[in-house]
């Protein structure tokens, strides 16, 4: 157990409001915290200008007398998917790389008006592809822990810039677990939220009916405070939830009396690490010391949530992904005879090989005497994995435990050239996108038979839109197992 | 079916990338064969279950369609929209010649 070096989400905003730092101050900390950690490749470009300009604003506001927004000053980062109109949103793909959207995600405005302001576009995997940062057009983000390791992905950068210390805020975005695979890798706290609880407009289509957006933070209650913020009804998204938002901070810590949390079986598969097999099981009695009964269940299915995740998602990418055809925008190749070679060479030069990978895999799954075999029995799966969560929950449980991830963070290039097993790292976290709960990452301890020591996650899952008892429950779980930092 | 239909064939691969408006390269034609064949092998481990009578789900969200009035609101400027066009000839984006020799779409 260590402290936690990191300024945390709250801590910022207390400074701030005591008067102690302004709000210009917050954010050339961490803009010039961002350039002392260039190396890590975490952030795509830095908006001085834009945030500075918002932080005299808020300033001004403050001197004013007036009482500032809740989240005045707290500067953030923005996956390279999720639309600002401050930069380029290049989703850290050659298609997109001069690309500047015409409007704004409904989230990062809402964080925007909260009072909290976006200083940098975060490194990822192209279009939130990949589980290691590693596919993406600028290059890897390195993992602040060990620089010779991938911080996960599809988030990367979020993850890794929270990690080292110079973001108190992140932005991501999760299909098939995305912020909370890398929050796990780099020690940090990653939240999905239910399916349709943070509008999705803005968040540029993956696989639409598993994308999430959610935050990435230091702590747990940094994750609550955005949450808080960040959800709420869209009309400009048809998939967006018209039901109250809580204050997701308030009771955090509160004792919620008995309460009940299952564990799969198939959340201890024999292939798992054995330092996160070693990890959970403390997590599990950490959880009983702070009033958790666990109970153990079966959940068969979930042994086929990977399969049946890389055949929606795929399918679903290959039909997103059609729209970038070299003709509205993005990037065009040059010097092509016909509409047919403009789309082709458009596309083949644009996308990076996962990328490309994703979008035939797709193609194939839904083509003429595939589809049956693959795509409708997928979906066949996804539906018995939803009815096993709510089975679980069934028995009185608030939660499902399993570790996030199965290993500890990988060698860059160790599973590069294996989409296969990469994909396997995802056996923990896509069958809650597929359900479509909400879920969180909370660190549990550290690998240490690596050389270096490696963070870990507990991830914690609840019933849709009881986002308010996993942070609940990762809170109390916090206090007891406390935070780590590279940096300590 | 037989494990060989599992390794997609160069062809369907070639027939894949076609329909994906996809022009690999013959090197990376031979690696996608194989890394998709890897991925394949993995998914058909749901031909083993028995999912007889399950109803597909293809979204939580399930045939929730949401309706709302047909009422004009702000959109974004056709001149913004089309400054994001690699070429363009206003109020026009330009593309190659879609009809005649050298069309083919």
């Amino acid at each position: 157990m260590t402290g936690n070096a990191r300024p945390t989400a709250g801590e910022v905003i207390d400074t701030i409001r005591r008067g102690e730092l302004t709000c210009r101050q917050a954010v050339e900390n961490a803009l010039a915290a961002a350039r002392t950690h260039a190396a890590l490749n975490a952030c795509v470009e830095l908006w001085d200008e834009p945030a500075l300009q918002r932080a005299d604003e808020l300033d001004r506001l403050i001197a004013s007398g007036v009482s500032p927004p809740p989240l005045a000053g707290l500067a953030f980062g923005v996956k390279a998917n999720i639309c600002t109109t401050l930069g380029r949103t290049t989703c850290a793909s050659r298609m997109l790389a001069d690309y500047r959207s015409p409007f704004e995600a409904t989230a990062v405005r809402k964080l925007r008006e909260a009072g909290a302001i976006p200083i940098a576009s975060l490194n990822m995997d192209e279009f939130g592809m990949g589980s290691s940062g590693e596919n993406s057009a600028h290059g890897p983000t390195l993992n602040p822990w060990d620089h010779a390791r991938v911080p996960g992905g599809s988030s990367s950068g979020g993850a890794a810039a929270v990690a080292a210390g110079f973001l108190p805020l992140a932005l991501g975005s999760d299909t098939g677990g995305s912020i909370r695979q890398p929050a796990a890798m780099c020690g940090v706290v990653g939240i999905k939220p239910t399916y349709g609880r943070i509008s999705r407009l803005g968040l540029v289509a993956y696989a639409s009916s598993l994308d999430q957006i959610g935050p990435i933070a230091a702590d747990v209650h940094g994750v609550a405070l955005a949450l808080t913020h960040l959800c709420g009804f869209d009309p400009d998204d048809a998939t967006s939830a018209d039901l109250p938002v809580p204050d997701f901070t308030r009771d955090l810590l509160a004792d919620p009396g008995p309460v009940r949390v299952a564990v799969p079986r198939q959340a201890r598969l024999g292939s798992n690490h054995p330092d996160v097999t070693a990890a959970f099981e403390r997590a599990l009695d950490d959880l009983r010391a702070i009033g958790a009964e666990t109970i153990d269940v079966e959940m068969p299915m979930l042994d086929a949530a990977v399969n049946a995740y890389y055949i929606v998602a795929t399918a679903e990418a290959s039909s997103n992904l059609a729209r970038y055809d070299g003709v509205r925008y993005g990037r065009r190749a040059q010097n092509t005879a016909s509409l047919e070679e403009l789309y082709t060479r458009s596309r083949t030069e644009g996308f990076g090989p996962e990328v490309q990978r994703r979008i035939m895999l797709g193609t194939h799954v839904l083509s003429s005497g595939y589809a049956d075999e693959f795509y409708v029995t997928a979906l066949r799966a996804r539906r018995v994995i939803k009815q096993e969560f709510d089975a679980a929950f069934s028995l009185g449980c608030c939660a499902v435990a399993t570790p996030t991830a199965p290993n500890p963070a990988f060698r860059l290039g160790e599973k590069a050239s294996d989409p296969a097993s990469m994909y396997l790292e995802d056996v923990y976290t896509v069958g809650v996108n597929l359900a479509g709960l909400p879920a969180i990452s909370v660190p549990m301890g550290l690998s240490t038979s690596l050389g270096t020591p490696l963070p870990l996650g507990l991830q914690l899952i609840a019933p849709a839109f009881e986002e308010s008892s996993i942070l609940n429950l990762a809170a109390r779980f916090e206090s007891r197992v406390g935070h780590f930092s590279p940096l300590a | 079916m037989p494990p060989d239909d599992v390794l997609l064939s160069e062809e369907v691969v070639r027939k894949v990338a076609r329909l994906s408006k996809l022009a690999p390269s013959d090197e990376q034609i031979s690696l996608y064969r194989r890394q998709l064949s890897d991925v394949l092998s993995l998914m058909s481990a749901l031909r083993s279950l028995d999912l007889a009578g399950v109803e597909p789900l293809a979204h939580v969200g399930e045939a929730r369609n949401r309706l709302r009035n047909d009422e004009p609101g702000p959109t974004i400027p056709r001149d913004q929209v089309l400054s994001l066009a690699p070429d363009r000839s206003p109020p026009f984006i330009k593309v190659p010649k879609v009809l005649g020799e050298g069309g083919g779409a």
